[in-house]
C-alpha cells in the first residue's frame, strides 16, 4: 500500500473489502469521486442544498412575516429600506415569501418523487416480468394516461378532488407515473432473460422475490436520473397548478401562485412576478444539473 | 442407479409455423457419479436439454427422471429438485448480478435453501472453490473471467448439489484459466461425489472431464460413447467421426 491509501481514503478505495460496510462505503464512495468531477453537477448539488437549508430554517432566515399584509407598502421596488426585493401587492416582503415557499416546493417534490416512480416501478416491473395477459392490461392502463396531456389530466383530478396543495400533489403523481412505468418495463425486459435471473430462478426464488431484490436494484438507478430530470417539469406544473389558482391556495406563499398574483402588475411592478419566476428557473436548472451527474454515475450503460 | 434419464425427450420453442424442434427423441442415461458429455455444434440442441431439464425452457414433451423421480411437464420445479440439481452457466460475464458483492450472491442462495449458518457456509465455499475469504466483498466488476466462474460455481455449489451441470463452463474463458477451472471440477467432483452433466463443442475438454459421452448433430443423439471407444477412434458414425478428426487435426497443427 503507498502512501495515498492509508487512512479513510485507503479503507474506502481498498480492493479487498473487509465487511459488507467497508463494500457498500466504497462503492458508494468511488461514486461520489466520479459526481465530484463534474462541476456543474456540482453547482446543481450545491443550490439543492441551499434550499433544503432555506426551508429548513425559513422562520429564523426570513425577515417578515410572509403573511404580514402592509398596504401603506404595498409594491414597493427591489432593494427598499427592509425589503430587500420588494413588496407585492399586499404590502408583504417577496424575500420572506420566497424563504417560506422553499419549504412549499420541496414538500410538492418531495412526495410527487416518491409517490410517482414508486407506482410506475411497480406497475413497470411487474408488467415486463410477469409478460403476457398482465403486461397487456397494464400497459394498455400506462397507454391510457400517456394519451392524455399531463397539465389537462391534473387539471381535471384537481377539478374533481377539488383545489389545494395536496390535491395538485395527488393529481401530479397521477399523471406523472407512466414514463416511469414504461421505463421500468423496458429495463426489466432486458434483464428478465439474462443468466442472472435464470440462475436465482434456479434456486428456488419466486417472482416477487426476483423483482424486488433483482429486477429493482438495476431500475431503480435510471429511475432516479429520470425522475431528477423531471423534477424540473414537477416544480413547473405545480406552479402552473398554482398560477392556474388550482394548487396552493392564496395566501400561500406558493411560487407559482405568487407569479399569478404578481401578473397583474406586470408591466409597472415587475418584481413582483419576476422574483418567485427566477426561483423556480434557479431550481429547476438545479436538478436538471444534478440529474445530468447522476445519470453518468448511476446509468448502466455509461459505466466504463 | 441412474441420476439423470432422459427418454424420447423432445424441446421446441415457438408454436405452429414458428415452432423449431431444438430436441428430437433423445434418450440417454447419467449414472450416479458419473461424468457425462453433451458433445455437438452450436445449435444442435446440447444447452436445450439442459434447459429443458432445469425449467428455464418449458416446451418439452418424452420423460426426465432425476433420481429415479419423474419430472413434471405442467408444473415448475419444487425445492427439493433445486436443491439437488445445479447449472453452472457458460458467461461468467452475464451470470452474475452486476450490483451484487459475492456477499450477497452466496448469502441470498443460502438464505434461499434455508441454511441457518450462513457465514460459515460462505467462508466454506469461498475455500472450496480457491477464492479465499479477501473476495468476499467484492463485485464481479471487481473480478476477473476465471474468478467470476469461481463464483458462479460456488452459487451453484451452495444447496450441496448432487448434480451439476455444465454449460460449456470455460468457453468464454482464456485457455491458461480453462484449464485451471476444469481442474477445480474435477477436484470438486471428487470431494463431494458429484454427477456432472456437461455440455461442450470441445472434444479435448469433454475427453479430460467425462466418462461417457453423447455426439448430438441438429437435434438429435447421432451416437452414444464412452471415452476409451473415443481415444481409440472406435467411432461409427461419419459425423462423430469426423469431429474426432477435426479435433485431431487441430492438436496436430497445434504442435
Amino acid at each position: 500500500m503507498n502512501e495515498a491509501h492509508h487512512g479513510l481514503r485507503g479503507w474506502l478505495l481498498s480492493d479487498a473489502p473487509q465487511s459488507r460496510l467497508q463494500a457498500r462505503a466504497a462503492a458508494l464512495y468511488l461514486g461520489w469521486l466520479a459526481f465530484r468531477a463534474n462541476p456543474l453537477a456540482m453547482l446543481g448539488l450545491a443550490i439543492l442544498v441551499l434550499l433544503f437549508a432555506v426551508a429548513v430554517f425559513a422562520p429564523w432566515l426570513a425577515p417578515h412575516d410572509p403573511f404580514a399584509q402592509d398596504l401603506a407598502n404595498r409594491l414597493q421596488p427591489i432593494g427598499t429600506e427592509g425589503h430587500l426585493l420588494g413588496t407585492d401587492s399586499l404590502g408583504r416582503d417577496i424575500l420572506s415569501r420566497l424563504i417560506h415557499g422553499a419549504r412549499i416546493t420541496l414538500y410538492i417534490v418531495g412526495l410527487v418523487a416518491l409517490i410517482a416512480p414508486l407506482a410506475g416501478l411497480l406497475v413497470g416491473t411487474v408488467s415486463g416480468y410477469a409478460g403476457g395477459w398482465i403486461d397487456m392490461i397494464l400497459m394498455r392502463i400506462t397507454d391510457i394516461f400517456l394519451a392524455f396531456p399531463r397539465l389537462v389530466l391534473a387539471l381535471a383530478f384537481v377539478a374533481a378532488l377539488g383545489a389545494g396543495i395536496e390535491n395538485a400533489i395527488l393529481a401530479i403523481s397521477l399523471t406523472a407515473w407512466p414514463p416511469y412505468a414504461r421505463i421500468a418495463r423496458a429495463e426489466t425486459l432486458t434483464i428478465r432473460k439474462s443468466d442472472y435471473i435464470s440462475a436465482i430462478r434456479l434456486q428456488g426464488a419466486g417472482p416477487l422475490r426476483i423483482i424486488t431484490r433483482q429486477i429493482w436494484p438495476l431500475c431503480i438507478s435510471s429511475l432516479i436520473v429520470r425522475v431528477t430530470l423531471d423534477m424540473a417539469g414537477i416544480i413547473l406544473a405545480a406552479a402552473g397548478l398554482g398560477f392556474l389558482g388550482l394548487g396552493a391556495q392564496p395566501p400561500s406563499p406558493e411560487w407559482g401562485a405568487m407569479i399569478s398574483e404578481g401578473r397583474r402588475f406586470i408591466l409597472d411592478h415587475w418584481w413582483v412576478a419576476t422574483m418567485p419566476g427566477l426561483a423556480i428557473f434557479t431550481v429547476s436548472l438545479a436538478f436538471n444539473l444534478l440529474g445530468d451527474g447522476l445519470r453518468d454515475v448511476l446509468d448502466p450503460k455509461s459505466e466504463k | 442407479m441412474s441420476a439423470l434419464d432422459f427418454e424420447g425427450l423432445n424441446v421446441w420453442f415457438g408454436e405452429g409455423r414458428d415452432r423449431v424442434n431444438a430436441v428430437q427423441g433423445a434418450s440417454f442415461k447419467v449414472a450416479s457419479g458419473e461424468s457425462f458429455g453433451l458433445v455437438g455444434e452450436s445449435g444442435s440442441g446440447k444447452s436445450t436439454i439442459l434447459r429443458a431439464l432445469t425449467g428455464l425452457a418449458p416446451h418439452w414433451s418424452g420423460k426426465i427422471r432425476v433420481m429415479d423421480r419423474e419430472l413434471d411437464r405442467g408444473k415448475g420445479r419444487d425445492r427439493a429438485f433445486y436443491k439437488s440439481v445445479q447449472m453452472v452457466f457458460q458467461d461468467p460475464y452475464a451470470s452474475l448480478h452486476p450490483r451484487q458483492s459475492v456477499d450477497q450472491v452466496l448469502s441470498e442462495v443460502l438464505y434461499l435453501h434455508g441454511f441457518r449458518d450462513i457465514e460459515a457456509r460462505i467462508e466454506r465455499l469461498l475455500d472450496d472453490v480457491g477464492l479465499g475469504s479477501a473476495f468476499r466483498f467484492r463485485y464481479p466488476h471487481q473480478l476477473s473471467g476465471g474468478q467470476r466462474q469461481r463464483v458462479a460455481i460456488a452459487r451453484a455449489l451452495a444447496p450441496e448439489p448432487s448434480i451439476l451441470l455444465l454449460d460449456e463452463p470455460t468457453s468464454a474463458l482464456d485457455v491458461s484459466v480453462q484449464a485451471e477451472i476444469l481442474n477445480l471440477l474435477c477436484d470438486l467432483r471428487a470431494e463431494h461425489g458429484l454427477t456432472f452433466l456437461m455440455v461442450s463443442h470441445d472434444l479435448v475438454v469433454v475427453a479430460h472431464m467425462c466418462e461417457h459421452i453423447v455426439v448430438m448433430q441438429q437435434g438429435r443423439i447421432v451416437e452414444e460413447m464412452s471415452v476409451s471407444d473415443m481415444r481409440a477412434m472406435r467411432v461409427t458414425h461419419p459425423y462423430s467421426q469426423s469431429l474426432l478428426e477435426a479435433s485431431l487435426g487441430y492438436r496436430r497443427a497445434q504442435l
